[in-house]
């Protein structure tokens, strides 16, 4: 196979929906980690990307997220998708804390073509690597979470796309009085995603 | 790269987009004007991203422009319509009944963390993460930041429920390293063996006699052993626990100890049948014990979180006796416990991991006068015997020693040096230095209560001063 080259120039549609819905599904496992949404002996090692990842074990969020994935995947290739953003919010008061935001470029051409871009397998892996990164290196600047928390995630597509049957439309979420940190984007020539992450302020005491 | 672009109007709102806001694309009308960094004024199309954060504003958006919806071109249902009303009447902040995009949910949620569970990341940087009012405050007195002197202490117990090291009125030291006592001389710096349990150790407290010349000390084998350090030989043995013996204290001839077996035993050292009283009330091991400076009331605290206390009347009536407070504010074990040498009824105590919090009590009415979050296991307090100050010290993650004014509880100083938690502090008999025994295996010497020689110079600086001052009058007229 051609994965045994050192570079895989030619990324298709399918390709490119498959690497980044990957990307999102370790981001997630990443977030969900790192700011200790689930307690930490509940994630195990995984080598991916060139680094060490940790992924969550549990069955039930395990479930939860490689569902979404997989709609994450069909909706890169039909290029419907606008965001997805990733929302952790206080189980008691439901306050909405964090919104990870993963905005979605489509190229048009590329889904409505079906052409083919190029671009190297190592430069994307360099790009992923660089915000699961920053995912780790967060943790300094946000604040503390404090209370038990659950996470959701959000599905951006466009209006004239179908909704699946088991989704339902959701409010955006927001958080009021934000503060918003950019992240690295990546860009598989195909599917450009920006990441960012905004969260609740709190003044000083 | 051509971008995918399913509608001018879509394409518009993308460009528009800040790239530091969160907030941007459901209002393709609010675009083009630069973000304002006050919220925007509620007008009827000319919304900025920053006001759709807000709820207030954004609400009043949505009602005003509930009629507007339809020029929209779009059509809703009404069931539309009204799901999208509740949203903005619970959650929703921004109007998004102009958006250009779907915002899906999947239907089943993932699960809540398990019960009981508490975000570990806290105590892992909360250290960091501490606002300005930890920071270190610049006090007349100079602090020395470095340990003045540090010994080995090897195979020192690293077990937060035992009380190994103390320093008595004749200013010898006395700490427990496994199964042996030593008794090092402050004075002189000589170090004596005092006694080796072999079967019945390790030691789990010691503890002098305000003469300074009796030890206690407890054991793992549930005895209390009474030891003469001028001869160096055991005077008695107690018997009464039925558990290891982790906390004791003297007022007068009466010791008290505190079990494993959560009973607290008066023993009156001087007569045959040594057991007075049995006080219970503990659920759990009691690793605090500490006698009032005047006799008449005595705290423990105990594994099972809480603080009682004892009457000294009834701590030495036969039978079990009723306790005077019970105190449940800590959500630890209670170890560190410090009585107020200069107020009556101040009682200092400190919680374990989860409760990291030092916290005063007036023991008259039970009240709790202050109560300071340290963010790390308070493991020892000592207070001043000359400043309004007290001591504490730190496990996890800077393993420091603090010292706090009282009672505004300004930290005046860190003192960093130990690298694993401070389990044991003891005091000087002139109280300016503190003896700090840690994790690492090392003991350590601080004076962070001042210095006395330095205090001396001072005086007789500020003496000089002064006379020089009056000289230079009498020389002028």
């Amino acid at each position: 196979m051609a994965s045994k080259q050192p570079t895989r120039d030619v990324i298709t549609l399918k390709g490119s929906a498959a690497i980044v819905s990957e990307f999102l599904c370790y981001s997630v496992n990443s977030i969900l980690f790192q700011r200790g949404v689930y307690p930490a002996d509940e994630f195990g090692r995984v080598k991916k990307y060139g680094m060490t990842l940790l992924m969550c074990q549990q069955e039930r969020v395990k479930a939860f997220i490689d569902t979404i994935t997989q709609q994450i995947a069909t909706w890169l290739e039909t290029g419907t998708l606008q965001r997805v953003v990733m929302v952790i919010a206080s189980m008691s008061t439901k306050e909405v804390l964090e919104r990870w935001n993963f905005n979605i470029e489509n190229d048009n051409e590329v889904i409505e073509k079906g052409v083919t871009r190029e671009k190297s397998d190592k430069d994307i892996m360099t790009e992923i690597q660089a915000i699961m990164r920053q995912i780790a290196a967060s943790v300094t600047f946000l604040p503390n979470i404090e209370e038990a928390c659950t996470f959701d995630l959000l599905a951006y597509t466009s209006v004239d796309s179908e909704v699946p049957a088991e989704w339902a439309e959701s409010d955006a979420r927001l958080i009021h009085n934000p503060q918003v940190v950019k992240l690295r984007s990546i860009d598989t020539m195909v599917h450009q995603v920006e990441a960012m992450v905004a969260y609740k302020f709190t003044e000083e005491l | 790269m051509a971008k995918v672009f399913h509608s001018p109007t879509r394409s518009d709102a993308r460009n528009d987009r800040h790239p530091l806001r969160e907030q941007f694309s459901p209002e393709p009308l609010g675009r083009k004007t630069p973000k304002s960094k006050t919220p925007g004024r509620p007008s009827d199309r000319f919304i900025t991203d920053r006001s759709a954060m807000d709820f207030n504003i954004a609400n009043y958006m949505l009602a005003g422009l509930e009629e507007n919806a339809v020029n929209n071109g779009s059509v809703h249902s009404p069931s539309k319509e009204e799901y999208k009303k509740q949203l903005a009447e619970n959650l929703l902040r921004c109007n998004n009944h102009q958006r250009q995009s779907r915002i899906l949910a999947f239907k089943s949620k993932p699960p809540p963390p398990p019960e009981g569970f508490e975000n570990s990341r806290k105590s892992l940087y909360s250290q960091n993460a501490s606002p300005g009012e930890s920071k270190p405050r610049a006090y007349f007195r100079h602090i020395p930041q470095t340990a003045e002197r540090t010994l080995d202490a090897p195979d020192l117990l690293d077990d937060y429920y035992l009380n190994l090291l103390d320093w008595s009125a004749n200013n010898v030291l006395a700490i427990a390293l496994g199964n042996t006592v030593y008794l090092w001389d402050a004075t002189t710096c000589s170090i004596a063996e005092l006694l080796t349990a072999d079967e019945d150790g390790p030691v789990t407290s010691v503890h002098w006699a305000p003469d300074g010349r009796y030890l206690a000390v407890g054991l793992n084998n549930a005895d209390v052993q009474l030891w003469d350090s001028q001869e160096l030989r055991q005077l008695r043995s107690l018997k009464g626990h039925s558990a290891r013996v982790g906390s004791l204290a003297w007022n007068g001839p009466v010791l008290s100890s505190g079990s494993r077996d959560s009973s607290i035993i008066n023993h009156d050292v001087r007569i045959r049948d040594h057991v007075i009283g049995r006080m219970e009330a503990h659920e759990q091991e009691v690793c605090g014990l500490k006698w009032s400076p005047s006799g008449h009331q005595l705290a423990s605290g105990g594994n099972d979180n809480l603080l009682y206390i004892w009457d000294a009347s009834a701590a030495s009536n036969q039978g079990p006796s009723p306790y005077l407070l019970r105190l449940d504010d800590h959500r630890a074990a209670v170890k560190a416990l410090a009585w107020c040498p200069f107020q009556s009824n101040l009682l200092a105590s400190g919680g374990g991991t989860a409760d990291r919090c030092i916290k005063f009590w007036n023991t008259h009415t039970g009240v709790c006068l202050n109560s300071i979050d340290t963010q790390s296991q308070v493991c020892a307090l000592q207070w001043s015997k000359h400043e309004r100050e007290i001591l504490s010290s730190h496990g996890f993650s800077q393993n420091q020693l603090c010292l706090w004014k009282y009672p505004s509880m300004v930290k005046l100083a860190e003192l960093t040096g130990h690298t694993s938690r401070v389990l044991h502090l003891a005091q000087s008999p002139d109280g300016y230095t503190i003896a700090s025994a840690a994790g690492d295996e090392t003991l350590r010497f601080w004076k962070v209560f001042g210095d006395p020689e330095a205090l001396k110079a001072k005086s007789r600086s500020k003496a000089k001063e002064v006379g020089s001052v009056l000289h230079s009058l009498t020389r002028i007229r």
